[in-house]
């Protein structure tokens, strides 16, 4: 399966080519180029998937294919940092899942950026980033992943600040960029333990808890916890920045300052997944030596969805709703992770983990690309300006609609089944988890009911005659989205990826199902009683009522404000400008005297280069003799 | 002992060398006027035609009773030369068709080739005598080569510096290997190393016979000859010498040092040490204050010399590979380097780093070009440069020498200071009468482009490195 290659180099390959000449070609020809190129990439990708998968299994699992490898950089004979290819269940899973939302985003860029400046170079962008996000997942070695993860990093920055002329993005790209890379720091520091201890950097040794490798590891203390368990941990750190996990999820909101297309391909579907695919690519060692770390990634995946959740029913921006509901949504991932055990019945959480990102990804691109169709006619990012909207846009109404539809967990949608194997997991694992989160579900179904009112129903917006259904290249993207959001439930998941690789049969569990639908069907109601005449009495009223608990709600509980606290009055001011004080007069004093001592000293030494060639002959002879009674005599 | 003839056809890179000098020495002779025109394309044609068929390794062996030795690294090292020379014959075409130097088209190629046979014979020498007598094949049409704008006073001035200089060394080297003989009673490599105890007598010869070494790599205090003979040297001859001489020169030194003196090492990994230092840092104190932009990369060809010494010092397998390995990205980045400054010399005359303000705005390409040089030559990743000293600044610390490794490691910094000196020259510093717009003719700009190439890729694509480790390791 060689030609998986062509996957990664084709994105990357139209990344230079745009990057270098797409000043020169016209924005429409730049455009096709990069969608033809992904177009290929995710044929590919689709090929690849198909035949990995209906594959003979061995042992009952699907064995892993790695039908690329080479070593780049070797520092011993043992350690070196390869690159290469790595085909398993979850890695055919993400080809085709961001394959997909790419092309899509693609072909919907194309009528959402049009006429805009630097069509090609967003699109070279577009192009980078595939490249990574998909180098990402094919790792076949957690110092590739990090490569590329740095990479995602970086092509996320520049697509966040792609309008750089607007100080809100430039601003939004550095604070994404910053805590990103702050987090990453932790992965960093992961990798070097993990590597460390166990003497490798490829999954193969990694992800196999009983390679003598890790077990020998694993007997390995530091400050009372496994190394294994702090490395893992800090893996988790580097995850949690990535995924936006509280509280950490701070730049994602303020992410949506970039191009619509950009928030549902990168900040909805796939690149805010990579610390779930991280979690989950190194489950294997989590489930074995960390449980403890575990039951962390547990809690701060269940706090982060009912906090995200809990401030998502009091924005305004449609985008921030959505990013929001985003972190909420991968804390469903992480909490499916966390309770998660391995092989079986235990590892319904991971099953539901990865089904709910396969299925959020689907559905949350087309949330996002919805609300690039709506503002792309209405001007706004506001709720206010909207209202009313299905009668002129009824396409993007429907497409909406059957997103909310998904999230919400209403039966024979994708997001019923994806997010009923996490419940049900969670269940299992204490009824208080289950019991929360369920709530946290209700909480969805209600926030995002109350977007779906005040953008298509409600009071009509003041210029509703002036709007009107997107161009034909951005709607086929969301005819197609939605479509995949109606069958992908009923895909057999559980047979194609499992924590163990062992076909695992998803049952949907009766009790849970009904509490899941009833509590969703709650939140709609309610979201309808509250929003859908377009008066707003009692969401204003209960707002009247309890002042304090909206103010902080809208003021996402003040985590910016602590973080900026945290940075600006204490990193800033008590150790940075210290440390600058002392860069700028202690270090830098020592280094002009010390440029001063070698403009002096080679001031004196020019005595030697006087260009005479006897002078040059004496030296070299008492060089000679110099160095020699040097070694004889001493 | 008695010689067989028939052994000569083993010398596969030799023969060949020699085949295409002769082409081109009857070329000059007997080419009819209209032909000449293409005399460039010819020469560089069969030196790539021999490159090419020299890049493929044999299995080791030994000739003419260990004469001649063959071991698959030198393949390498010998590819890496003959890539280089071809390089500089490619640049040097502008100027060979200028009016003066036309008619002596023909002898300059015949200099350089055989100058570089020399190196061949050096490198694969198995006997001081041999070594000496590719040394000196070397060392003289390399003075011709300085001398060669002989009508200018710089050119000629250069040119006897340079003869005095290289007398002198090679004067002090003889001696050395006398004492050698002297002590030892044979000259052959193989038989020298049981026969040295370290006796004060046989570290002098050593001394002696280092110093010639280190003249022909320019390592302080031997190195006093390098700027003035660049300065005045046309500038394809001084690329020439800041490569192909210093890098042949290098290898000789690695595999003598471990291979002849291994018994003594105690002592000269301590000399090296010493000279390494203060190589690169005196190097680059010089290099600082310099304005002519021969002059300067003369000061920086010197402080890579003293990286080049750091892949020497431990004498190990991984030493060898980092060394060759760095020799082959110094070649890409200085030639890079050489060509841009060749191709504007040529043009306008202008050689002054001043000069070259504000080139960005008027020749980008150039300008780029020489950024990305100067990048790679400081080390900055992801050039080719950075993972040449990475590997030389591992294979020294995995012999134990972490404080000269950290000593260079500092004096990484400063050369970074000089190297962007000229980059903010050319893409900084305003100036109201740039270099002129030009376009340089097809071979200079394919030279270019295939270094260009080299910087960006020798770095990235991992199995150069490894290809020569496997060739390196596959030494001992």
């Amino acid at each position: 399966m060689e030609y998986t290659l062509i996957i990664i180099l084709l994105p990357l390959a139209m990344f230079l080519l745009l990057g270098l000449a797409g000043g020169r070609l016209a924005p429409r020809t730049a455009g096709l180029l990069g969608t033809a190129a992904m177009a290929a990439a995710t044929a590919a990708a689709y090929t690849a998937a198909w035949e990995y998968f209906t594959q003979p299994r061995t042992g009952g699992v699907f064995p892993a294919v790695v039908p690329f490898d080479t070593v780049w950089l070797r520092f011993t004979q043992t350690l070196h940092i390869d690159l290469g290819i790595l085909l398993d269940p979850i890695s055919v899973m993400m080809l085709v899942v961001i394959t997909t939302v790419s092309l899509m985003v693609h072909i919907y860029s194309f009528g959402y950026m049009k006429g805009e400046r630097g069509f090609q170079r967003y699109y070279a962008f577009l192009a980078l980033f595939s490249a990574s996000m998909l180098g990402l997942v094919v790792a076949p070695n957690i110092f590739q992943m990090y490569i590329f993860w740095e990479l995602v990093g970086v092509s996320s920055y520049l697509l966040i600040g792609f309008y750089y002329t607007k100080p809100a993005a430039v601003a939004a790209s550095k604070k994404a960029f910053i805590v990103t890379r702050f987090a990453d720091l932790g992965f960093l520091l992961g990798i070097l333990t993990l590597s460390y201890w166990t003497g490798s950097f490829g999954f193969d040794v990694l992800c196999d808890p009983q390679a003598p490798a890790v077990a020998s590891a694993a007997g390995r203390t530091f400050l009372g916890g496994s190394v294994l368990a702090w490395g893992l941990a800090l893996c988790f750190v580097g995850g949690a920045g990535k995924s936006a996990m509280f509280p950490l999820h701070i730049w994602l909101p303020d992410a949506m300052e970039g191009p619509t297309p950009v928030s549902a391909l990168i900040h909805a579907a796939t690149m805010v997944v990579a610390g779930v695919f991280l979690v989950a690519r190194l489950f294997p060692l989590y489930a074995a030596y960390a449980p403890g770390v575990l039951t962390g990634i547990a809690c701060v995946g269940a706090f982060t969805a009912l906090y995200a959740a809990a401030v998502a029913t009091v924005q305004t921006d449609i985008k921030r709703v959505l990013a929001f509901s985003t972190i909420s949504q991968i804390g469903f991932m992480m909490a499916g992770l966390g309770v998660s055990g391995m092989g079986g019945h235990a590892g319904t959480g991971y099953v539901g983990a990865m089904f709910h990102l396969f299925t959020h990804a689907m559905f949350k691109a087309l949330l996002f690309l919805c609300a690039g169709a709506i503002i792309h006619t209405v001007h706004s990012n506001e709720m206010g300006a909207m209202g009313g909207l299905w009668r002129r846009l009824p396409l993007t109404h429907a497409a909406f609609l059957v997103a909310c539809l998904a999230i919400a967990g209403i039966p024979f949608f994708s997001g019923f089944f994806s997010k009923d194997e996490i419940l049900a997991a969670c269940f299992a694992y204490s009824p208080a988890m289950g019991w929360f989160m369920s709530g946290v579900a209700a909480l969805t179904a209600f926030y995002m009911f109350r977007l779906y009112y005040n953008i298509f129903w409600g009071r009509p917006a003041a210029n509703l005659a002036e709007m009107h259904e997107a161009p034909a290249a951005m709607t086929v993207p969301l005819v197609i989205l939605a479509s995949i959001t109606c069958v992908a439930g009923f895909i057999p998941f559980g047979e194609f990826v499992s924590s163990d690789g062992l076909p695992y049969r998803i049952v949907l569990d009766g009790g849970v199902a009904a509490t899941s639908v009833v509590l969703a069907l709650a939140g709609i109601g309610l979201a309808t009683w509250f929003y859908a005449d377009g008066r707003q009495r009692i969401p204003d009223g209960l707002a009247a009522a309890l002042p304090r608990l909206h103010r902080a709600a809208a003021n996402r509980f003040y985590i910016d404000n602590a973080w900026l606290f945290v940075t600006r009055r204490i990193i800033f001011d008590r150790v940075s400008a210290p440390l600058a004080w002392f860069d700028r007069h202690a270090i830098d004093g020592a280094l002009d005297a010390l440029a001063r001592g070698a403009q002096g000293l080679s001031f004196v030494i020019r005595k030697f280069q006087s260009g005479n060639v006897q002078e040059y002959a004496l030296v070299f002879l008492l060089g000679v003799l110099v160095i020699t009674a040097l070694a004889v005599f001493i | 002992m008695i010689i067989d003839y028939s052994q000569m056809l083993h010398l596969r890179d030799e023969l060949s060398l020699t085949v295409v000098l002769l082409l081109v020495l009857l070329f000059d002779l007997f080419a009819p006027a209209r032909a000449r025109r293409w005399f460039q394309t010819v020469a560089c044609g069969l030196v790539c035609v021999h490159a090419i068929g020299g890049l493929f390794p044999m299995e080791g062996f030994t000739l003419f009773g260990g004469m001649y030795v063959y071991t698959p690294v030198m393949t390498v090292v010998k590819s890496i030369l003959a890539i280089g020379t071809l390089l500089v014959m490619m640049q040097a075409g502008e100027w060979l068709r200028r009016e003066d130097t036309r008619i002596k088209q023909g002898e300059f190629y015949f200099l350089t080739l055989s100058t570089l046979l020399g190196m061949y014979f050096m490198i694969s020498a198995g006997n001081f005598l041999m070594f000496f007598i590719g040394l000196e094949t070397a060392s003289v049409p390399m003075a011709a080569l300085v001398a060669f704008d002989k009508y200018r006073h710089r050119s000629y001035e250069a040119g006897a510096k340079y003869i005095v200089s290289a007398l002198f060394a090679s004067g002090l080297m003889l001696y050395g290997i006398s004492l050698v003989y002297g002590t030892a009673g044979t000259l052959y490599f193989d038989d020298i190393p049981a026969l040295l105890s370290g006796t004060p007598l046989q570290i002098m010869a050593f001394v002696f016979f280092f110093s010639g070494l280190a003249f022909k790599m320019s390592l302080v205090p031997f190195h006093l000859w390098t700027a003035d003979v660049y300065e005045g040297a046309p500038t394809g001859v001084a690329a020439y010498l800041s490569v192909v001489s210093k890098g042949a020169a290098a290898f000789v030194l690695f595999t003598i040092l471990t291979k002849v003196f291994a018994p003594i090492a105690a002592q000269w990994q301590w000399i090296l040490y010493g000279v390494t230092i203060a190589t690169i840092t005196v190097a680059n104190l010089f290099a600082i204050r310099q304005r002519n932009i021969k002059r300067f990369f003369a000061f920086s060809s010197v402080s890579q010399a003293g990286y080049l010494l750091l892949g020497v010092v431990g004498g190990t397998a991984a030493g060898m590979t980092a060394l060759v390995y760095y020799l082959a990205v110094y070649v890409a980045a200085n030639l890079a380097a050489f060509g841009v400054i060749a191709a504007i010399e040529q043009r306008t005359g202008k050689v002054s780093i001043d000069d070259y303000a504000g080139l960005y705005r008027t020749n980008p390409r150039l300008a780029l070009t020489m950024m990305l040089a100067l990048f790679s030559l400081a080390g900055i990743p992801p050039f080719a440069g950075f993972f040449s000293k990475f590997f030389i600044f591992m294979a020294a610390a995995g012999s134990g020498y972490y404080v000269l490794v950290l000593i260079a490691l500092l004096n990484t910094v400063v050369s970074l200071y000089y190297y962007l000196l000229v980059v903010k020259a050319m893409f900084i510093t305003p100036n109201d009468s740039p270099i002129t717009a030009f376009r340089s003719d097809g071979c200079t700009r394919l030279s270019l482009a295939v270094c260009v190439a080299g910087i960006l890729l020798l770095g990235v694509v991992s199995s150069v490195q490894g290809g020569i480790a496997l060739v390196s390791y596959g030494m001992n």
